[in-house]
């Protein structure tokens, strides 16, 4: 049961993928891109990283796009870019993506070495241990990442002409 | 065919869907989520990775790509405010004051 709904939201994540690049207005991209997340988030709770899916929408979808949606209605829908959605030189993107995506295939080798597997569990408590223990560091580290991003975000919004 | 490998596929297949998306998008505003379905395929992989070893690593490194993910679009959103108060347009061919 797991394995057909792991490839019903993968084929529904591709789909709303291609839809997000597909799509003429920003706005209907935009909640392209949210239906996108929230099938990734499925498959995240289909193979028990509760975490992440969690993270996937409580994150990126409840602020990132929220956030995102705000700006396409701040801004003007009149826009050429609209009229015309896609460049003149897409045949030459499309062979360039065809060849990382071919390069990225060839790593899928059908005998990959079998991983030694771990016991680490996946909920909340591992994972708040980890935090407090391992990635204390990088865990406020981030947090001045996220200082810097703000006060970065305010001075350009806030520079004169 | 293993619900890994699978993932996996799907993974570099999202990576090429988006990656076409920052290549053939006039709109800024699609090419920044063009950029965040790049990070999503990235968290895929790593998740599945974290997954199939049974190891908390993969999802610690999830935790900052959504940290960079989310820097990454308060500072694009500021830009794309500011460039558009400036051009007055979203199309990316309007930015062409470095062509020589």
């Amino acid at each position: 049961m797991t394995d057909v709904l792991i490839v019903l939201f993968g084929v529904a994540a591709l789909a709303f993928a291609l839809l997000v690049v597909l799509l003429r207005q920003p706005m209907r991209a935009a909640l392209a891109l949210v239906a996108h997340m929230v099938s990734l988030a499925a498959i995240f709770a289909c193979l028990g990283v509760h975490v992440v899916a969690l993270f996937q929408v409580l994150i990126y979808v409840g602020a990132v796009m929220v956030f995102m949606i705000y700006t396409i209605m701040l801004l003007d829908d009149r826009d050429t870019s609209y009229v015309h959605p896609f460049s003149r030189w897409w045949v030459a993107a499309l062979a360039v993506v065809a060849c990382v995506v071919a390069s990225l295939a060839s790593l899928l080798t059908p005998d990959a070495a079998p991983v030694a597997a771990g016991n680490a569990g996946f909920g909340f408590v591992e994972f708040s241990v980890q935090f407090m223990t391992r990635y204390w560091f990088h865990f406020e580290v981030a947090t001045v990442l996220l200082l810097i991003a703000i006060v970065a975000a305010w001075t350009i919004v806030s520079q004169r002409e | 065919m293993d619900e890994y490998r699978f993932l996996i596929g799907l993974a570099v297949a999202t990576f090429g869907v988006g990656l076409l998306g920052v290549a053939i998008r006039r709109n800024l505003l699609v090419v920044v989520m063009c950029l965040e379905i790049l990070l999503n395929a990235v968290v895929l992989a790593f998740v599945t990775f974290s997954a199939r070893a049974q190891a908390l690593d993969g999802v610690a490194m999830t935790f900052f790509v959504y940290v960079a993910a989310a820097c990454e679009v308060a500072l694009a959103m500021a830009i794309v405010v500011l460039l558009v108060k400036r051009r007055g347009s979203l199309d990316l061919a309007a930015g062409n004051e470095l062509k020589g």
